[in-house]
């Protein structure tokens, strides 16, 4: 396997960069019965930075992150967080799922979506004082929403939805945030706004992943990559690894010649960088 | 009578079935809400099914150790054991074997409900089974019903209700999005359990008054006739709980008015009953309100078209265009433009090119989300950024009014 690791320090050995990483997966094996979606997969998330992971269709990318926050039961590896396993520090991590996985018909308004990001905080009989409140809009002020605190659900457009979800996640107020797809189907204004409030969050120190499907914009929207195909194919920054050779070997072929010419020109970007 | 029923008025026993059956309807509308919601909706029919073999079984235990086998709590105890091992039942088939959960109900339902047939005929050739009175349980039935019988019910009820109002949180979050729940730390499985065990403990205590095969009614009637008028899940509860508390108290008192009328079955009607009104008068998503809204929108279509179509000097075919604008006094009926079409037809014009200016603007990408061709732009932008639009538009169509 042609793993390549990112060495920020030289000196750091692996074991030291998983302790401090936001999000460290060892030898994660997650199958859906006999065939394994996802196999022994390392991978070391860089805090204070975003990662997309890419791969094709099927490759087990969202597996890896529904594995990673304990959706999915792994049957083998070990995910932790700083050191620690990651049921213990749900409180440091947000996350936004695929739009398509719930129903929007379910009768519930914008505002209390973002209010269900804070329930943690809230307890079981907690009320939701006017501070939760103020807090729920400016996460929907931030993702541009503000508007529409009391619509309902269903009447939104699909990138509307994916940024009412992106201010759940931001009203859980964690440090690590992983996303599912967070670009699929939004309109550019919507991809705007999202990409927007994710820098901002690096900005600020916290950590980024998501699993990513648009290879043009890759170079410009984070700084690492992980790429896989079932297993880990190859790890770090854009710049070194997000390359032909790499993408080639995750997508085994499969990216046609056009995708490919395309590529070459941003890639063709980063020896010139 | 029927008023004297609904006022309490028919006496000590009446007065007790029909507050008793208010308050199963009011547990049953908000415990079956989270059932509803989370779409396992037809779980309740396999909880309910398999109470029959436990209040058989129960009831020959009872007997065998020298009690009276008609004493209902232990009879409850007993269907909502035998519940409990087919709720479990149904939860090990969905998620550990690759069957889908309807067929899971299905099986779970018929073999417990096919036990529960067996265990009653064997209670029919025991001596003392004859006035059992264990038929009861399959439509429900008030009479001889003591102090007792409803105190328990009432104290059942009230618990459900202080359950759900504790879990609500948790049972919004799991169905809703249950693999954020999962990613928040959250026990989905555990919680789901938690929800059939409501549903669980409303389908046993009502077993007496409404019977099992009818209470899965009781469970889901109220929170789908309260989804019609709200677009909130605390007022789903709160609908259904008011729905399902009428139903109980205007069925009961229904029964007890009029002789020989089941209750069970009324209890269903008059739930079934607000639920049909519901559905067609509920503003917003009733059926009435959604065809009002469809001709409404459809008219509002012909009339810009209309509109448009004179401000080009484009002659109108449809007989529909040509009506309504007629109505609106801005055409005769030759079809020529009166003094006001002409105006309006101006405005439309104007308004259509001043959205073509917002859609082909990226700084106006917010606005432009809300063209639907019929929205005017004084509802959607400020003076301000029209008159910004306005300085950008071809000369000839600023001059017009």
């Amino acid at each position: 396997m042609n793993l390549k690791l990112a060495r920020d320090n030289g000196a750091a050995t692996d074991a030291e960069r998983r302790l401090a990483s936001p999000l460290a997966v060892r030898g994660l094996t997650v199958s859906y019965g006999q065939k394994p979606a996802v196999f022994s997969v390392d991978m070391t998330v860089r805090a204070g930075h975003m990662t997309a992971i890419i791969g094709p269709n099927g490759a087990g990318k969202s597996t890896l992150l529904k594995a990673a926050l304990g959706i999915l039961k792994p049957l083998a590896g070990t995910v932790t967080v700083l050191g620690q396993p990651v049921a213990w520090r749900r409180d440091h991590i947000a996350y936004v799922p695929q739009r398509a996985s719930v129903d929007w018909d379910f009768p519930t308004r914008v505002i209390d979506v973002v209010l269900m990001g804070m329930y943690g905080q809230l307890g079981l009989l907690g009320r939701v004082r006017p501070r939760h409140r103020a807090q729920a809009m400016d996460c929907l002020e931030r993702v541009g929403m503000a508007d529409f605190a009391t619509r309902q659900i269903g009447q939104l457009s699909g990138g509307q939805q994916q940024r009412v979800f992106l201010a759940r996640a931001l009203a859980q107020g964690a440090d690590l945030y992983l996303l599912d797809e967070p670009f699929a189907g939004v309109d550019a204004a919507t991809e705007q706004a999202i990409i927007t409030v994710l820098k901002g969050l690096r900005d600020a120190g916290k950590t980024v992943v998501a699993v990513h499907h648009d290879l043009s914009t890759v170079r410009d929207y984070f700084d690492d990559v992980f790429l896989i195909n079932t297993q880990a194919v190859a790890e770090g920054p854009v710049e070194t690894t997000f390359t032909q050779e790499n993408l080639q070997t995750a997508y085994g072929g499969r990216l046609a010649g056009a995708q490919m010419d395309a590529l070459a020109e941003t890639l063709s970007g980063t020896s010139a960088r | 009578m029927i008023w004297e029923a609904l006022t309490l008025g028919l006496g000590y026993n009446a007065t007790l079935v029909t507050l008793g059956a208010a308050i199963l309807g009011i547990a049953a509308g908000v415990g079956g809400s989270f059932l509803f919601l989370r779409k396992r909706a037809l779980v309740s029919d396999a909880i309910s099914h398999a109470t029959l073999p436990g209040v058989g079984l129960a009831f020959v235990v009872m007997v065998a150790l020298g009690g009276d086998g008609r004493n209902l709590v232990g009879l409850l105890a007993g269907g909502a054991v035998s519940a409990a091992i087919g709720l479990l039942c149904v939860n090990w088939l969905t998620t550990r074997t690759r069957l889908a959960e309807d067929a899971a109900i299905g099986a779970v339902l018929s073999v417990f409900f096919g036990f529960g047939v067996v265990v009653l005929t064997y209670i029919q050739t025991m001596s003392s089974g004859r006035q059992a009175g264990l038929e009861g349980f399959l439509l429900g039935s008030t009479a001889g019903m003591l102090q007792s019988d409803a105190l328990v019910l009432a104290l059942a009820a009230a618990l459900t209700l202080a359950l759900v109002l504790i879990l609500r949180r948790p049972l919004t979050l799991v169905a809703f999005d249950p693999d954020f729940a999962r990613a928040t730390g959250r026990d989905v499985n555990r919680i789901d359990l938690a929800m059939m065990g409501i549903v669980m403990a409303v389908t046993v205590v009502g077993l007496k008054i409404v019977g099992l095969i009818l209470i899965v009614a009781l469970l889901i009637i109220p929170p789908v006739t309260a989804r019609f008028w709200t677009e909130r899940v605390d007022r789903v509860l709160l609908g259904a709980g008011i729905v399902g508390g009428l139903s109980g108290y205007i069925g009961a008192a229904i029964s007890a008015a009029v002789p020989d009328v089941p209750t069970g079955p009324i209890i269903v009607l008059v739930g079934a009953a607000l639920f049909l009104i519901s559905m067609m008068c509920a503003p917003g998503r009733g059926v009435l309100s959604s065809v009002l809204q469809h001709r409404q929108y459809q008219r509002r279509v012909h009339l810009r078209q209309g509109l448009l179509a004179l401000a080009q000097g484009q002659p109108i075919y449809e007989r529909l265009t040509r009506r309504l604008m007629e109505q609106r006094g801005l055409i005769r009926g030759d079809g020529v433009a009166t003094e006001e079409g002409r105006a309006h037809a101006a405005r439309a014009l104007l308004d259509e090119a001043r959205w073509h200016v917002v859609r082909n603007d990226q700084a106006y990408a917010a606005a432009a989300q809300r063209y639907d061709g019929l929205t005017e732009m004084q509802k959607v932008l400020t003076p301000d950024q029209i008159r910004d639009i306005d300085a950008r538009l071809p000369a000839p169509q600023v001059m017009m009014p």
